[in-house]
């Protein structure tokens, strides 16, 4: 059996992001594999541990990416391949450049995060399982294989639910779905004796990036002292009603 | 001709259609062609109310959803429709079965988008990323797939006439068995469209303390929401969840009720247009994001909320 998890690299939500031009300047942010993605790798080395067979992190994007595919290849994965990429590539295209190798692979199951960090796309399952042609089951919270086939829980719009899909299939990962574990130091250093292949991506994007620029919505910052919480709930309702006009 | 994804709950059109509908007809006008509509169902699709906001509506009855069934549905629509763009309400289902649809069409797939408009023959468009703290303008060729982030655009109306029904025959696919499904319990409306959203947060304390959140939430008409936190002691369900791991609400009021103000959870609210916290730590980071706010005890302050409220409605 093999188990493929999918990452990409992405700011640290915590890391100050900043614009430099009409681009947001990653420079000086922390870079760490997506949160999202962490769930895949976590599932994948669960599923290996249980099933046997091998666990391989397929990572997509620049060369700094391998920092990610060490962290996922400390955290257990066997081996590592890297689709390289410099610059914005829309989940269609990365869908494209990352066929080639998940059909040499030919995997069990393919697991990646259900939204990314840095894009907010949630598209990468979806596109990936059209490009293999295969069934995609997204914001999966629970995963067991049997036989050919696998059982696994997720969310819907609404609600939840259990659904059978014949393998090889597509799963998104959140949180719910497990725990993931931390490299350990032995861990890290195995994970430098990992090979990891590199390939160069051949995609058409298919959607340009114009430009990115901060937001903050400023806010009116209106505290109030709830000491006395009959008289301070009232002010804010009555802030609420007559300023905000909001209720 | 730009086709549209007509989402809805069996009975009725959602909301998010007809914001989509509007974002479809700027597109076709610009375009110079029509709008058609596709309305896929499990059982039961409101035809008769969906046929009087475009010019042909397909419909197609698939049984239980399944992201394959979905993304053939829409693809069997543009083919039979030569659609040039595919506009649909944003929703976690749609965004994973329109990648399938994107990717099958080579199409550039605009997600979750603020604006957008046809200039030069590209599709331009606005949407956050990096968890919402950054806007970005993005373009695409025709075609593409574009999905429409709610309470971003003024609701269609009907135009009049009643579209001609086309039952489409959609092609079987490679799928999904559904075993069971879990319903949530229906309370009032959905968190992702609510336009006044409550969520507690650790500093509730209890599982039991949430009936007053979804007291108050009922009072205002909106949607219960929760924290990771609350979620991860099981004290509500992940269905309820606000932030990068749960859904993404973007309302006219955001009440957070013990919440300190993760990066992680202020991903999934901090659009949002008034923002309210309740909190007895003045440092707590979700005052920073605050338009208004009360530093006190929760449990103190929560039931004297509700009282206000009630005193304003009489």
């Amino acid at each position: 059996m093999k188990f493929v998890a999918v990452i990409r690299q992405v700011p640290d939500g915590e890391s100050r992001l900043r614009v430099q031009g009409d681009r947001v300047d990653l420079s000086g942010a922390t870079m760490i594999l997506d949160q999202m993605d962490e769930y895949a790798v976590e599932e994948a080395l669960r599923l290996k541990e249980k099933h046997g067979g091998e666990a391989v992190v397929v990572g997509f994007g620049p060369e700094r990416t391998e920092e990610a595919i060490r962290t996922a290849l400390a955290m257990g994965m066997d081996r590592g391949v890297h689709v390289v990429y410099e610059g914005f590539a829309d989940p269609v295209a990365v869908a494209e450049a990352l066929v080639e190798v998940l059909k040499e692979e030919a995997p069990t199951l393919v697991l990646t995060g259900g939204q990314q960090a840095d894009w907010d796309s949630q598209a990468l399952g979806g596109a990936l399982a059209e490009a293999l042609g295969v069934p995609v089951v997204a914001w999966t919270t629970a995963l067991e294989l049997e036989g050919d086939t696998a059982k696994a829980k997720h969310d819907l719009d609404e609600g939840a639910e259990w659904v059978r899909v014949r393998l090889p299939a597509v799963f998104t990962t959140q949180q719910g779905l497990n725990e993931p574990r931390y490299p350990t130091l032995p861990g890290i250093m195995k994970a430098k004796k990992k090979e990891i292949r590199k390939v160069q991506a051949r995609l058409t994007p298919k959607v340009t990036l114009i430009s990115e620029e901060i937001q903050e919505k400023s806010r009116l910052g209106k505290i109030l002292d709830g000491k006395d919480p009959v008289a301070a709930a009232e002010e804010l309702v009555r802030l609420l009603h007559e300023e905000a006009k909001v209720i | 001709m730009v086709l549209v994804v007509l989402d809805h709950d069996g009975n009725r059109l959602r909301k998010g259609s007809l914001e989509a509908l509007t974002r479809a007809r700027d597109l076709a006008q610009a375009l110079g062609g029509k709008v058609a509509g596709v309305l896929l169902a499990e059982e039961k699709a409101p035809v008769e109310e969906a046929r009087k906001y475009v010019e042909v509506l397909y419909t197609a009855t698939l049984g239980p959803y399944t992201a394959e069934k979905w993304a053939a549905g829409v693809l069997k629509a543009a083919e039979a429709s030569g659609a040039k763009a595919v506009v649909a309400p944003s929703s976690r289902q749609s965004r994973a079965y329109l990648g399938r649809v994107a990717y099958a069409l080579r199409a550039g797939l605009l997600e979750d988008t603020l604006e957008s408009r046809l200039e030069g023959g590209e599709v331009h468009a606005t949407r956050y990323a990096y968890l919402n703290r950054v806007t970005q303008r993005v373009k695409a060729a025709l075609p593409v797939v574009l999905t429409v982030k709610p309470n971003t655009t003024p609701l269609a109306e009907p135009l009049g006439g009643e579209a001609e029904v086309v039952a489409l025959s959609v092609p079987e696919v490679p799928t999904v068995e559904v075993l069971e499904r879990l319903q949530e319990e229906k309370k009032g409306v959905s968190l992702t469209e609510a336009d006044v959203v409550v969520t507690g947060g650790r500093g509730m304390g209890s599982a039991e303390a949430f009936g007053l959140v979804e007291e108050l939430a009922a009072l205002l008409g909106g949607a219960v929401g929760a924290t990771r936190a609350v979620v991860d002691a099981g004290w509500r369900p992940y269905a309820e969840q606000v932030g990068q791991t749960g859904k993404t609400v973007q309302p006219s009021l955001y009440i957070a009720l013990g919440v300190s103000g993760a990066v992680q959870h202020l991903a999934g609210m901090n659009k949002s247009k008034y923002i309210v916290a309740v909190n007895k730590d003045p440092e707590a980071p979700i005052f920073k994001h605050a338009d208004y706010g009360i530093v006190g005890d929760v449990h103190q302050v929560l039931p004297a909320l509700i009282e206000a409220v009630k005193k304003l409605k009489d």
